[in-house]
């Protein structure tokens, strides 16, 4: 769930008075697994529901993370559970996910983690062999991305009301200096950058569960973005206007939100973008499109022309950086829109992910 | 030779592109017709209709199995899995269209054992893996699909499993393109024919197109090269005054159709004397049902059902945007009450709806001029 | 979901005749080759696969075929532009012709 706006200047909460009086937009009798995907039903969930009554009057886009005043310090907050099954799966474990995703998620907002809280939610039952390993294994994630885990929480629940387990973490952390991420900067002509190939991390879990008979040498590309994240902000920080890491929903979701909340449109070149064959096969054979896949180890950034070379030479020089390709443009119109052109002059729209293609994968 | 990769190269599809439009000439208009829900999608997936000409339309036939099938077999189907021992298996097309109660995914969330399943065949291992339940395959498709699902009848025969059965909607493509050619309202020059249904049924069935309608028409494959080959090899005959059913997708379809898989599907089905098509009515000979030698996994005779017939609510248009009368867009309630995340229609929901396609096609009819800077 | 995509067939299962693992592009999934009795794959084939089933082979020969036609499209049109400025009348029926030679020499070889 993305939480507050990094425009937010103050700390107050909205007065007791409006929150209980907040309207909700949100018209779903229930909630579905589609809720939870990232795409179109999640944002109208935040937006329909949670924003109006938590964040109250008009917040403003919502980002990965909500920037706070406390007392002349400005600090980057964020928040993020993980539910994924299998547990395990090639290239890493929910542990790895639950530590890389906040640090991403702060550092796609300008941030660098400086600490992590992680709260559990156990399934009675649970082979205390399994959570040590997914505790080690968010020691070393936490090690290799250079953040503290700093304290914790633990719930066990009934046998079968948790899929083994539930982690959520907390991180807090310094905002970047020289660099403000707003979708309002957005210009007309202004690159769009993606770190790397997509799909890797949707598609492997697909294949763990086992339900399909596929296999291949794939693995989640989980990783922590910061260290490319400072390189761009070292090389390109004054044309920096915007950065995302498309996990649920994929790179599609994020830039239709950028899209929205801009109002321009974002064009992008279909032979530009990488997807590993493996990955394009596995798509094609299951009828998904890659744009839609979610991704543990990238993120978009938007960068003014200006800088969009350096932007390029910083992350491939930077380890990991190696894939990164400028993958399209800001243009004013198709306005809110993605729109995807192709080598031989044809073109598609790309929604945001409607629907739940692949349920609990992050 | 990678067989796909080779069919998108980007010089060969503008040299395509360019034959075509010196081949149309402008001077008139040319009405064809992609009978299958496969090419539909591969039209807008492929950004095709940006390279062809103004004065060729494609139309988009009833070729979706998705789309074809009335609310209310959804229903019934589902009210079969309403046993908590019933698991509903389907292919993830199936998930997301409504029936009256919701859709099966909706379903799911409710309570109900509902599966997605790529295969018939992972919908048997199913039930080989849970001997406690009922596992029900919801099956849809054209003859594409439907020796599949036999195959996987028989291997539940000879392996004795009592626990599996097939909800049967499978449907042939013959009567409705028959349908759409005797329909008043339809004027169509040539015929785009569907690619994987004649791998089964060959192409044969498609000669009295030519030859009582006097309609070219193009066996097709998928990918961009083929399907603009497909129109040149149209455009050509109409040109030339000719009419015949030809083969583009030569290195995949054969000419007699694949032999086993008819023996398949006549080892298990028979017709059913009519079925009711969304959009079409009731069509004589035009769906499958099991036959009696494998009754026992007929879910219909297995299980009762209500049979209610559900009529589409009375704005929805579905029915003429499937015979390609009206476009999608021309639906009252297309991009408003009917969306892709809200659909009321099939159309919406299968990926080769044309609503759903058109949705995102929709968006840009505004800006078309500006297309050109792009690129 | 009625895709089908071509594939490679990898090995055929020892105790299962009808059970192979096909290749798509570096994806390996099992499928059945039920549907193709009479013309049974072997590995190194090239198969059209759908909902988990082998419908058909593909024939290497025919698609290359068509790439050449594909290929010889574009040439007509820069033949026809070359001919055009010549000033021949009934140049397509001409350029045609020699396209369509071309054609049957192609299938022979």
């Amino acid at each position: 769930m993305r939480e507050g706006s990094t425009r937010e200047e103050s700390t107050t909460t909205p007065a007791a008075m409006s929150v209980e009086s907040a309207p909700v937009r949100f018209r779903d009798p229930q909630i579905e697994m589609a809720h939870g995907a990232g795409g179109k039903a999640s944002r109208k969930l935040v937006e329909g529901l949670f924003a109006p009554i938590l964040f109250g009057g008009n917040p403003g886009p919502l980002g990965d993370a909500a920037h706070v005043d406390i007392n002349g310090t400005r600090v980057a907050i964020t928040t993020d559970s993980f539910v994924v099954k299998p547990l395990t799966f090639p290239g890493g474990s929910i542990g790895e996910l639950a530590v890389n995703g906040t640090v991403n998620d702060l550092a796609v907002s300008g941030a660098k983690a400086e600490a992590l809280v992680v709260s559990y939610v156990l399934e009675a039952g649970l082979p205390t062999s399994i959570l040590e390993a997914e505790v080690r294994a968010m020691a070393k994630a936490a090690r290799e991305a250079g953040v503290r885990i700093a304290a914790g929480d633990t719930k066990v629940v009934e046998h079968g009301k948790a899929d083994h387990m539930y982690v959520t973490t907390t991180g807090i952390g310094r905002l970047i200096p020289g660099v403000t991420i707003d979708p309002g900067s957005v210009r007309m002509g202004d690159k769009i950058l993606l770190s790397g190939p997509i799909g890797d991390h949707g598609i492997t879990i697909l294949l763990a569960r086992g339900e399909l008979d596929l296999e291949a040498d794939l693995r989640s590309d989980t990783r922590s973005v910061l260290p490319l994240v400072e390189a761009l902000i070292g090389a390109a920080g004054p044309g920096l206007r915007w950065m995302r890491d498309p996990t649920r929903g994929g790179a599609a979701t994020s830039l239709n939100e950028l899209a929205r909340d801009c109002g321009l449109g974002m064009v992008l070149f279909e032979d530009q973008i990488r997807v590993r064959d493996m990955v394009r096969g596995a798509c094609e054979l299951l009828g998904l499109d890659p744009l839609h896949i979610a991704n543990e180890g990238q993120f978009l950034a938007v960068v003014s022309p200006e800088y969009s070379d350096a932007a390029i030479n910083a992350l491939s020089m930077a380890p990991g950086g190696d894939e990164a390709q400028v993958i399209g443009e800001v243009r004013e119109q198709p306005a809110g829109t993605v729109l995807v052109t192709t080598l031989y002059g044809g073109s598609r729209i790309v929604d945001m992910l409607v629907g739940d293609p692949l349920p609990r994968i992050c | 030779m990678r067989f796909v990769d080779e069919f998108r190269e980007p010089e060969l599809i503008s040299k395509t592109a360019e034959e075509i439009c010196r081949i149309a000439g402008e001077e008139r208009h040319y009405r064809m017709m992609e009978v299958c829900g496969g090419h539909t999608h591969a039209i807008y997936r492929f950004g095709l209709k940006d390279i062809l000409p103004e004065n060729i339309e494609l139309i988009h036939g009833p070729g979706c199995p998705v789309c074809v099938l009335p609310m209310g077999r959804i229903d019934d189907g589902l009210s079969i899995a309403k046993d908590p021992n019933v698991v509903f298996a389907a292919f993830g097309d199936m998930m997301r269209v409504p029936g009256t109660q919701g859709s099966p995914l909706e379903h799911k969330a409710r309570g109900m054992d509902v599966r997605i399943v790529y295969s018939p065949s992972d919908a048997l291992k199913l039930a080989r893996l849970n001997p406690e339940k009922h596992v029900m395959f919801f099956a849809i498709g054209f003859e594409t699909t439907a020796p599949s699902t036999a195959l996987t009848m028989m291997r539940a025969k000879a392996e004795g499993i009592r626990n599996f059965s097939v909800f049967c909607n499978h449907v042939t493509i013959i009567p409705a393109i028959r349908a759409i050619l005797d329909s008043p309202d339809m004027r169509l020059d040539a015929f785009i024919g569907p690619g994987h249904v004649s791998t089964v049924i060959g192409c044969r069935p498609y000669e009295w197109i030519a030859q009582n309608e006097r309609k070219p028409i193009v066996v097709s494959g998928f990918e961009p090269l083929d399907m603009l080959q497909s129109i040149v090899m149209l455009l050509r005959q109409l040109r030339a005054g000719e009419a015949k059913v030809e083969n583009q997708y030569k290195r995949v379809v054969p000419w007699e159709g694949n032999r086993a898989a008819l023996k398949a599907m006549a080892e298990v089905f028979q017709l059913r004397p009519y079925f009711e098509w969304r959009g079409l009515g009731f069509i004589s000979q035009s769906a499958l049902s099991i036959n009696d030698k494998y009754a026992e996994f007929d879910a219909e005779q297995r299980f009762d059902v209500p049979g209610i017939r559900v009529t589409d609510p009375k704005a929805a248009q579905c029915g003429e945007v499937l015979k390609g009368v009206l476009k999608p867009h021309q639906c009252k309630l297309f991009g408003r009450e009917c969306t892709p995340e809200h659909p009321i229609g099939a159309l919406m929901v299968s990926s080769e709806g044309s609503c759903a396609a058109y949705h995102n096609y929709e968006h840009r009819k505004a800006v078309m001029v500006s297309l050109s800077s792009i690129a | 979901m009625c895709l089908a995509i071509p594939g490679r067939i990898v090995e055929i299962s020892a105790d299962n005749q009808d059970s192979a693992l096909v290749d798509v592009v570096g994806v390996r999934r099992r499928i059945d080759l039920g549907l193709l009795h009479d013309d049974k794959p072997v590995p190194g084939d090239w198969v059209l696969i759908h909902v988990g089933f082998a419908m058909s082979r593909i024939s290497e020969q025919d698609a290359a075929d068509q790439m050449s036609t594909l290929r010889m499209l574009g040439e007509i049109e820069g033949a026809m532009q070359e001919v055009q400025g010549y000033g021949l009348e009934h140049a397509e029926v001409v350029i045609e012709a020699a396209a369509e030679s071309d054609r049957s020499k192609a299938k022979v070889n």
